[in-house]
């Protein structure tokens, strides 16, 4: 099938397990648009007049939260922001009902962030507006993996054969969890290490590699992803800390020398520097840590565009 | 003038007197007056159970009627009516209520309540500790006493070896079983489900099995020591069914048992956008379910229970993260037992049957479960090919959820009779 096949009109973002190939591939052509548009400076392209968007966000976020508001608005939809402690979800309204309140307003698509694992599914199953899932617990966060692929198919040219080092809190990470759905899916090899009480204990068949070491894992790597360490970790006694963290986990100049020399950083953000990312290699010319940025508003436009019928 | 029933042939399957034949049972003034073939009675009430299957009344001592204090959850009305829907005559509740039942005048007015409003028997468990807190002894002698039939703190594990053995040291002149609920708290603490490929896929934390495994472990052992009797509450993984395999063999006084969901149901089922499957202990692999189910087969476990777990729907209709774990389990569980476990030659009907009735009986020294003459008329008839399909919507229970729902079931309970008095007549429950 054709990737210009692929109908997304209606289509619930709330995991990539959900996603084919094809329809990945969709989404990253059309953020390619996207990222002209952005880049002509000429920042309102109306294709979702009309339409109506809330961020409802149950989470605090900055960049995701920014990046969903700003995507709508370059594409003229009208956005309301919503969290958690400024709405009825103090008073202890359930998530069904905030989801029929913004309904009953006309809503036509909410992004949405919350703590629970299941959150934009279940808020799927029950509302009617287009769910687009911006992280929902340690399940998935589907608009920060494709983001993800979008910036290695950038960098890469393609995707299909590249290997792929996720290094860190594998276990607690949605961005991992999209990240190695989207990456098998797209034929990509996906290794992984970090301390072993922050990886999973069972991974039947999902197709990783696990590694002992930072050198195994990243050694041949395309493209290295470093996750956010949480320094609730360390005072869950998941390890001891960060400066142990840094020195056997941490990628450092001296491990990236060891690496390819083309080899592409990624990091979803908020990094802790000096701690899973040594400050020089944040800023290297390998990283592509602020594109990632960019690239995300990119994906956010596409993916609003395809499900909101704004695809010219 | 004394009321009799006949309830006419029928193939008899009374494990606690060794019977498993076609035969008549007579009932006068409530009571068994006789077990055999061609009995006659003039001017009684005759019910007709050719080609069914007839029993004890079914026990089931895991369930959690939610009186006092949670009754949007569940009542002593709908969950005794759900009882007798599914067969059972008699019920043994839990202590985690709002409040805990943790005293005798609290275990006297349950009993009260069950007396007034039950349409099946109900017995009180008690709970271990104050509150359920796990920091001090709950009065469990006046509770035993008051006629409380074990101790609980179901729903929590109690954290304090040094208090478990307290407790197990403490009730020993009482001649009551302490049923524990076990798994270790600092391992499933924020779980949602078994870890598991599938935990990992879904991202939701997972309730390890060597949780369970550990707690297994230290409170046999405890008990043990103590030697003192102790009942492993809704078993869910082959260690657990293996560390209580080695006590029994070297003389624990150990007895555990096990739910139709946990013999039968796995972790791979578990989607997030249905709460359904949510239970604690959970739903665990395939190679546990097949311990399990050997582990039924040789006697390591000892009985069948419910833990009939209702929750109002507001409760379950939300993120599975923050749903309530548990689901109702009086009216599948008979079927489920059946269809899985009888017809597919795993277990003979006796078999099956004792894990339902005479065993429990045995264990907690309850009356029932038995079609001995002179005993209470709790009677139980099946019909073995009655073929069904779950609809959780048709439920007497207040909590309209099952992970058995759109089954396909074959064999049912069609007459609840207790004390002589029939509460559920094909599938309507009369009171």
């Amino acid at each position: 099938m054709a990737a210009t096949d692929v109908d997304f009109l209606g289509k619930n973002v709330t995991k990539l397990a959900d996603f084919s190939a094809a329809e990945i591939e969709k989404v990253l052509d059309t953020a390619l648009d996207m990222r002209r548009i952005v880049a002509d400076g000429v920042k309102k392209k109306p294709l979702l007049t009309g339409k109506s968007i809330v961020t409802l966000f149950f989470e605090p976020s900055t960049r995701t939260r920014t990046s969903f508001e700003l995507a709508g608005k370059y594409l003229g939809a009208d956005v309301v922001n919503i969290t958690a402690s400024s709405s009825s979800i103090v008073k202890g309204e359930s998530l069904r009902d905030t989801l029929y309140t913004v309904e009953a307003m006309g809503v036509d698509a909410v992004v949405m962030r919350h703590k629970a694992e299941g959150a934009a599914d279940y808020a799927a199953k029950v509302a009617k507006p287009v769910i687009l899932n911006a992280g929902d617990g340690a399940h998935a966060h589907p608009s920060q993996g494709l983001l993800n692929l979008f910036t290695i198919r950038q960098h890469k040219g393609r995707l299909a054969g590249l290997k792929v080092a996720i290094l860190g809190d594998v276990l607690n990470s949605r961005v991992a969890r999209s990240d190695i759905v989207g990456m098998t899916k797209m034929g990509m090899e996906v290794h992984i290490t970090g301390p072993k009480t922050l990886l999973p204990r069972f991974f039947g068949k999902t197709p990783v590699i696990v590694h002992d070491t930072i050198e195994d894992a990243i050694q041949e790597a395309d493209v290295i992803e470093i996750l956010r360490i949480q320094l609730e970790r360390m005072k869950g006694g998941l390890f001891p800390s960060t400066r142990e963290y840094a020195r056997i986990y941490g990628l450092n100049s001296a491990r990236l020398k060891a690496a390819k020399r083309d080899v592409l950083l990624l990091h979803p953000g908020p990094m802790n520097k000096g701690w899973e990312i040594a400050e020089d290699v944040a800023y290297s010319e390998q990283s592509a840590i602020r594109e990632q940025v960019a690239n995300g508003l990119a994906v956010r436009m596409a993916l609003y565009a395809l499900v909101l019928g704004g695809v010219a | 003038m004394s009321e009799k029933i006949l309830i006419k042939g029928g193939r008899v399957v009374d494990p606690a007197d060794n019977i498993d034949d076609n035969a008549d049972v007579l009932i006068e003034n409530g009571r068994i007056a006789a077990v055999g073939n061609g009995l006659a009675a003039q001017d009684a009430e005759v019910i007709d159970a050719a080609g069914k299957i007839v029993v004890p009344g079914l026990i089931d001592m895991h369930v959690h009627l939610r009186e006092p204090g949670q009754e949007a959850k569940e009542d002593f009305v709908s969950g005794t009516r759900a009882a007798a829907a599914g067969g059972f005559t008699t019920v043994a509740t839990m202590p985690n209520t709002s409040p805990v039942v943790d005293n005798a005048a609290l275990v006297r007015s349950l009993q009260e309540r069950a007396q007034t409003v039950g349409a099946v028997r109900v017995e009180i468990i008690g709970a271990v500790t104050k509150g359920q807190a796990g920091q001090e002894l709950a009065e469990m002698g006046d509770m035993a006493a008051a006629g409380a039939v074990a101790f609980s703190d179901d729903g929590h594990f109690v954290d304090s070896a040094k208090l478990m053995l307290n407790a197990f040291t403490y009730l020993k002149p009482f001649d009551k079983i302490i049923i524990n609920h076990d798994e270790e708290s600092t391992l499933v603490e924020g779980g949602a489900m078994n870890e598991s490929e599938n935990s990992f896929r879904l991202g939701l934390k997972g309730r390890p099995s060597v949780a369970e495994d550990i707690a297994v472990m230290r409170d046999v052992l405890l008990a043990e020591y103590a030697g003192a009797k102790v009942h492993v509450a809704h078993i869910s993984t082959a260690g657990a069914a293996q560390i209580v395999r080695a006590a029994k063999q070297r003389g624990v006084r150990v007895t555990c048992e096990v739910t139709p969901q946990h013999l039968l149901l796995t972790d791979d089922m578990v989607e997030l956008t249905d709460t359904a499957t949510k239970i604690n202990p959970p739903l665990r692999s395939r190679s546990d379910t097949a311990a399990l189910q050997e582990a039924l087969q040789d006697g390591t476990i000892d009985m069948i229970v419910t833990d009939h777990s209702p929750h109002a729907a507001e409760e379950k209709d939300r993120e599975y993260g923050y749903a309530p774990s548990g689901f109702p389990g009086l009216e599948t569980s008979l079927a489920v037992m059946l269809t899985a476990f009888w017809h597919t030659g795993k277990l003979t009907l006796p078999q099956l049957i004792a894990k339902m009735t005479s065993e429990p009986a045995r264990i907690f020294g309850l009356p029932g479960g038995s079609l001995g003459v002179g005993k209470a008329a709790d009677v139980t008839v099946i019909d073995p090919d009655y073929r069904w399909v779950v609809d959780p919507t048709a439920f007497y229970t207040k909590c309209r959820i099952s992970p058995f729902k759109g089954r396909e079931m074959r064999g049912k309970a069609v007459l609840t009779m207790v004390g002589g008095k029939t509460v559920m007549r094909s599938g309507k429950v009369l009171v």
